[in-house]
């Protein structure tokens, strides 16, 4: 039934089917890739949106150290001051590396934090999307008030329940961010 | 066998996940909740029924001893195809099953059946060869997700049971994965599979 195995065949055998996978990738490609880049779009925007205030003009994406890490943010402006600043953010969980959204007004108050991406474990750590608690509790946070630890380690950070290591990681994403947003602005009034 | 053979068999008497013991890694992984694990069992059918036929198409002019790395390249081609298109469609499902779509590329239900069936047979036998075998998968993670669910949530397609607590964690778990998939097996080779 098959055709003989000989080099000319299997090159010949191997070339025209990789071309033609080629070519249907290359085809699907070009029908998704606005629908992809439209999806990205708004899912950014949401994440970005999710932790500023409303109103005022988002800038695009900038570059930035945070924790020793490359990373970016945006920044929101109101009648050409600045209001607040979007910071992704990215530590070690439990299962792995742990990015959220950290939105900081002007003057360094955590106005609110959203997970872009984790692989905690479902039902405990992964509980950081959905413990009302624990997100609520970001919303206004002040770290020149309030210790950005949590209360195992005398913070004033309620960890989730059973997930000590994922409440650690996401209070140090929120820290490191805090500290990121201090850098721009000393660099701002230094200027 | 007849048409209708050929779908039942996949899902019952060959049934991947229960009898056949294929695609171990995904049907442990993914199966957290009854949506993930049908999510993941759709994306297998899909990859599965369509190398299933390419493949059937392309066997009489593939050389034996490069018929390995033509079908890897063929199913490869299928998922990042499916890649696309959930990325552009369903990206908050996209994002949960993550790094489990691309493996689909060296799940072994895929290239067994090309190997095992496709290979030998004509394109609609092997597309629906590839259906019962995918249908099979998709109710077996389905119901093991189902299960997991329950147990470790307490909830059902995500939705929460009133009134109830946290549930047994294991079950979410790595080893609760094991534990429901020993006893589901044993239930269906009693009940369903041995006749």
């Amino acid at each position: 039934m098959a055709v003989q195995s000989n080099l000319k065949n299997m090159v010949l055998c191997l070339t025209c089917v990789c071309f033609g996978c080629a070519a249907v990738l290359g085809g699907v490609y070009a029908v998704t890739k606005a629908p992809i880049d439209e999806t990205n779009a708004k899912l950014l925007k949401e994440a970005v949106g999710a932790v500023l205030p409303e109103g005022g003009e988002l800038s695009g994406a900038m570059e930035l150290t945070v924790g020793g890490l490359p990373s970016e943010y945006y920044t929101l402006t109101a009648d050409g001051q600045t209001v607040a600043y979007a910071v992704k953010s990215t530590t070690v969980g439990f299962g792995g590396p742990l990015t959220i959204m950290v939105g900081i007004t002007a003057d360094g108050v955590v106005y609110n934090t959203s997970v872009l991406s984790h692989t905690e474990t479902p039902g405990l750590g992964a509980k950081c999307t959905s413990d009302e608690h624990f997100m609520n509790q970001w919303k206004g946070f002040d770290p020149s008030q309030k210790i950005l630890k949590v209360k195992s380690q005398q913070g004033d950070v309620d960890a989730i329940t059973a997930s000590t290591i994922t409440s650690k990681a996401y209070t140090l994403a929120v820290e490191n961010a805090v500290n990121a947003v201090k850098s721009i602005t000393e660099e701002v009034n230094n200027d | 066998m007849t048409k209708l053979q050929l779908i039942t068999k996949g899902l019952v008497k060959d049934n991947p996940s229960f009898v056949l013991l294929l695609g171990m890694c995904p049907t442990l992984a993914t199966t957290t909740s009854a949506i993930n694990g049908l999510s993941m069992g759709l994306a297998t059918l899909f990859v599965l029924v369509l190398s299933n036929m390419a493949i059937s198409a392309l066997a009489p002019v593939v050389p034996d001893k490069v018929h390995i790395p033509v079908y890897i390249v063929v199913i490869a081609t299928f998922v990042t195809v499916l890649q696309f298109l959930m990325q552009a469609f369903v990206p908050g499902i996209y994002a949960t099953l993550g790094l489990f779509i691309p493996l689909i590329v060296v799940n072994c239900i895929v290239l067994g059946r090309a190997e095992a069936f496709a290979n030998k047979n004509g394109i609609v036998d092997s597309a629906l060869d590839g259906l019962g075998v995918g249908l099979g998968f998709t109710l077996s993670l389905t119901v093991l997700g189902a299960v997991r669910e329950i147990l470790g949530g307490l909830s059902v397609f995500g939705w929460k049971i009133p009134g109830t607590g946290d549930g047994m964690l294991a079950f979410v778990m790595a080893p609760g994965a094991f534990l429901c998939l020993g006893y589901l097996m044993v239930l269906f080779n009693k009940f369903v599979a041995k006749k």
